[in-house]
């Protein structure tokens, strides 16, 4: 229809990509890292993420509309995330009285 | 214009006349598709908002209750999506090219891998609750410190993955759909969409088992 069919190539590097990301999260979860453990996974689950949202659900080819929608959905994601954890995570930093 | 006759005679199976032509019904399509996913990225992210609050909150009792997921499992389950989103991914380029049995037997394989993925996690539960660990009045922990805690994060992680699995159970209904229009001939070169859109529906619920397994297995065993 309005799009050129993708390889069956470029579908298949990015299914190994992603096994091969997966392998390396869980070797890299046996590791004693302290907080990086942390980091290392949410980096990796990012690309992982990337990768599905580019090539498997073609935003690499939609229209900018479709990737502004894509792109609200993240961004709004974002908002909830940051302003409900930093309240959260700087509770206590006045040395008031426990809230919970 | 003055070919109008000849556009009513090509007029390409599935295209609704509220549309100008195939291309702004696909358009629209997916616009209307990703809409319903940013809603669904709103849904499932204030459960993982929640699961951090309360990941910072106990330390102590999530490192205590992660070294009871089974990471081999989670492993196995992930390796499992991602395959069945390759399958998804061909599937719906067999319906670019109009293949039809091509569509009927990757999408066959997607529902398979989908359903393997729901066994795994039918013997996931059935060890929690062989161990006790779903919350409510039978719970039982073997340290006593965590009780009310591991209580709180094992409802998470039942809440977290009870959702992504009913995610799943509906994505194996809507493929049993496309495989029943596949079987009756309703898709070609032309029209595909339903294929297509149930396929960014399950990329998406691939994608939030990607969070879900490093935060959920992987996170916390370690320390």
């Amino acid at each position: 229809m309005t799009h050129q069919v993708v390889s069956v190539k470029t579908y298949v590097a990015v299914f190994l990509a992603l096994i091969a990301l997966t392998i390396t999260t869980v070797a890299v979860s046996k590791l004693e890292l302290g907080e990086y453990n942390f980091v290392c996974a949410m980096t990796i689950a990012v690309i992982k993420a990337s990768l599905v949202f580019w090539f498997f659900m073609d935003l690499r080819r939609s229209s900018s509309m479709t990737r502004l929608f894509a792109g609200a959905g993240i961004f709004w994601l974002a908002i909830m995330l940051f302003f409900t954890l930093s309240d959260y995570f700087s509770r206590g930093w006045l040395g008031l009285s426990k809230w919970w | 214009m003055a070919d109008s006759e000849t556009a009513v005679a090509v007029h390409p199976p599935g295209l609704q006349h509220h549309f100008d032509d195939s291309a702004q019904q696909l358009e629209s399509s997916t616009l209307g598709m990703w809409v319903f996913l940013v809603t669904e990225i709103m849904f499932f992210g204030g459960m993982f908002a929640s699961y951090t609050i309360y990941r910072n909150l106990f330390p102590e009792a999530f490192a205590s209750t992660s070294h009871y997921m089974n990471v081999t499992i989670g492993a196995i389950n992930t390796g499992v999506l991602i395959c069945s989103s390759l399958t998804m991914v061909l599937a719906v380029r067999a319906a670019q090219l109009g293949r039809k049995n091509a569509i009927i037997l990757f999408l066959v394989l997607t529902l398979i891998l989908g359903l393997v993925f729901l066994s795994l996690k039918y013997v996931e539960y059935h060890e929690k609750w062989e161990d006790h660990h779903i919350p409510g009045p039978g719970f039982q922990y073997a340290d006593p410190r965590y009780f009310h805690q591991a209580q709180i994060l094992f409802y998470l992680y039942f809440a977290m993955t009870g959702m992504h699995a009913i995610h799943m159970i509906v994505g194996a209904g809507l493929l049993c759909t496309l495989i029943g229009m596949a079987v009756r001939n309703r898709f070609s070169a032309e029209w595909y969409t339903p294929v297509e859109m149930i396929g960014l529906y399950w990329h998406f619920v691939d994608i939030v088992w990607i969070f879900l397994f490093p935060l959920l297995y992987l996170i916390g065993h370690t320390s």
